[in-house]
């Protein structure tokens, strides 16, 4: 456990930018993704260029670029199943605090090979490098990238598409012009996202920047979901209402005899 | 053709959940039964969340009793006083449902108890149903009367006092059976999160002796009722009743009751009951297979809040 804290404080520790003259400049294809009836998931294109260090023109080095998408924070809690006199039985849980409900870490490269481990681990790059607070006991900390909660909670977030590690997803189009596909699946929560675009070259986080996107129901979608919210009874009452109508209408349709 | 459920968050095949709404609804008709616990595994194996599923198949189940309840009323197939008794009991038997809810999940072991109970009261009530009605089944093969008791014949539970005409159903019995029976209903509803048809069907026709006739009938009144109740209560304190969710299932739901009201009153009450305890063991046996057998992932998931 100790171990387990440390290793957060030193995750949290490492935030730092580095002073480099490159810039990145990013452009997302849509900063508004509209939940509608027939909604499957979208994907959505991330556009970007790297303008080079002007003082140190002439020698260009190779870039590798990640692409960090998060989503609304929640709390997710993975249970684990033991026999137990001869049935199934969630024995052991984990909460996994405030950790985001959609995670994409997209690399132009696999992201092993784009810089240290270090450096992976102080920058969160990587499904096994990025932070995911569980709850033990009173203490809210990481574990190691192998526990078994951990390795479930990813695996589990994966299947539906919420968790993806790609390292095709970003691909250079010019040696400083780059575009990433970035998969929003259909049951992507709605809320705000973060897009962190990270620029490495020979091991060294270059530029950093970072975008945002809203996923939002409307129209109808939008109203059911306010006013299940907002007015849970007056909504009840009209469900019920709907119900018994639905019912009677059957009835007069059917009543032929 | 895909839709998105507001509430549950996720786009849905609109004919595949009319289709489960219309099997669901048939065999809701044709039992007397809401069919709770047939519609809330199948919506959670589509991959609605759990409490979503059970808000929103509260309305569902509403819907295709009231159609049911409104076809039976015409038949005369219902009888309305013994209904409202045995809900007056079952309100109570709610009340204190929910509370030892409450308690389990302080405790943390409701999925546990709520798998435990489905099973033990599925099998056993299929067992006993099953049984019955192949034994009334080969007294009718025989020639003898399908029932060994005469309509006339008395059991002790006819020796209680408080004794109650019900003119529809045509028996003469005790307060007290009918009461126990609307609590047991109402705390088992609760509890396990269902209309209680399945239990209420055989209990009333074997305990009370009410006729098959009108026992269809006066248990959809009671799953009405419940139902009812329950999707504004899970909607009042949970908001996760999915109103879109809740109209394609009960769309089906209604024209399924329909067709299945007609089919059960076309067939004999023991061969009826037969295919109801097959179909209330079989679902038994499906959960007891899950409890038992070694799943096939040791972990799930579930959401404590969002932000």
């Amino acid at each position: 456990m100790r171990r387990a804290l440390t290793l957060a404080l030193l995750l949290i520790a490492g935030a730092a930018t580095p002073a480099s003259a490159e810039r990145l400049v990013v452009s997302l294809s849509n900063h508004r993704v509209a939940v509608t009836s027939n909604f499957i998931g979208e994907d959505l294109v991330l556009f970007g260029t790297v303008e080079p260090d002007p003082g140190k023109s002439g020698l260009r080095p190779a870039y590798d670029l990640v692409t960090i998408v998060t989503g609304p924070r929640e709390t997710q809690r993975t249970r684990r199943k033991q026999r137990v006199l001869g049935i199934w039985v969630n024995t052991d849980s984990r909460e996994f605090v405030r950790v985001p409900s959609y995670l994409s870490i997209l690399s132009s490269r696999p992201v092993n090979e784009i810089a240290s481990p270090d450096v992976l681990r102080r920058l969160q790059v990587g499904l096994n490098n990025f932070l995911l607070p569980q709850r033990i006991g009173p203490d809210i900390a990481d574990t190691v990238p192998d526990d078994p909660f951990r390795v479930a909670f990813t695996r589990l977030q994966g299947q539906g598409g919420l968790y993806r590690e790609s390292s095709t997803a970003v691909t250079f189009l010019t040696p400083t012009v780059f575009r990433a596909a970035i998969p929003l699946p259909a049951n992507a929560p709605t809320g705000n996202y973060l897009v962190d675009v990270m620029l490495f070259a020979d091991g060294v986080l270059k530029a950093r920047t970072n975008s945002a996107l809203d996923v939002t129901k409307t129209g109808f979608e939008q109203y059911v979901a306010d006013a299940a919210r907002d007015y849970g009874l007056l909504y009840g009452l009209v469900t019920t209402l709907m119900a018994l109508l639905t019912g009677w209408f059957a009835s007069v349709v059917f009543a032929r005899d | 053709m895909q839709i998105y459920l507001p509430i549950a968050d996720l786009p849905v095949n609109i004919f595949l959940v009319l289709g489960m709404g219309l099997a669901v609804g048939f065999i809701s008709g044709m039992f007397g039964i809401g069919g709770g616990f047939l519609m809330t595994p199948l919506l959670i194996f589509i991959g609605i969340s759990p409490a979503v599923a059970v808000a929103s198949v509260s309305s569902h189940i509403a819907a295709s009793s009231f159609t049911g309840a409104i076809t039976y009323w015409r038949r005369r197939a219902l009888d309305l006083a013994l209904a409202l008794m045995l809900l007056s009991a079952g309100i109570v038997g709610t009340a204190t449902g929910v509370w030892l809810f409450t308690l389990l999940r302080a405790l943390d072991q409701l999925d546990l108890m709520i798998g435990l109970s489905y099973v033990t009261l599925l099998t056993v009530v299929g067992v006993l149903m099953i049984y019955e009605s192949v034994q009334a089944e080969l007294r009718t093969r025989k020639g003898m009367p399908a029932t060994l008791r005469r309509p006339g014949s008395h059991t002790w539970l006819h020796g209680l006092p408080f004794k109650l005409r019900f003119k529809r159903s045509k028996i003469y019995v005790s307060a007290i059976p009918v009461l126990a029976i609307g609590y047991i209903i109402g705390f088992v509803g609760a509890i396990m999160g269902i209309g209680g048809g399945f239990l209420l069907v055989p209990m009333l026709i074997y305990f009370l002796r009410v006729p098959t006739a009108t026992v269809i009938g006066t248990s959809m009144v009671l799953t009405l009722v419940t139902m009812a109740s329950a999707t504004v209560m899970h909607a009042a304190t949970n908001h996760l009743v999915d109103a879109v969710l809740a109209l394609i299932l009960m769309v089906g739901g209604v024209i399924g009751a329909q067709f299945g009201a007609r089919t059960g009153q076309r067939m004999r009450g023991e061969r009826l009951r037969l295919l109801l305890g097959l179909l209330v063991f079989a679902v038994g046996l499906r959960f007891a297979y899950e409890l038992v057998v070694r799943p096939d992932d040791l972990f799930s998931l579930r959401q404590v809040r969002g932000e």
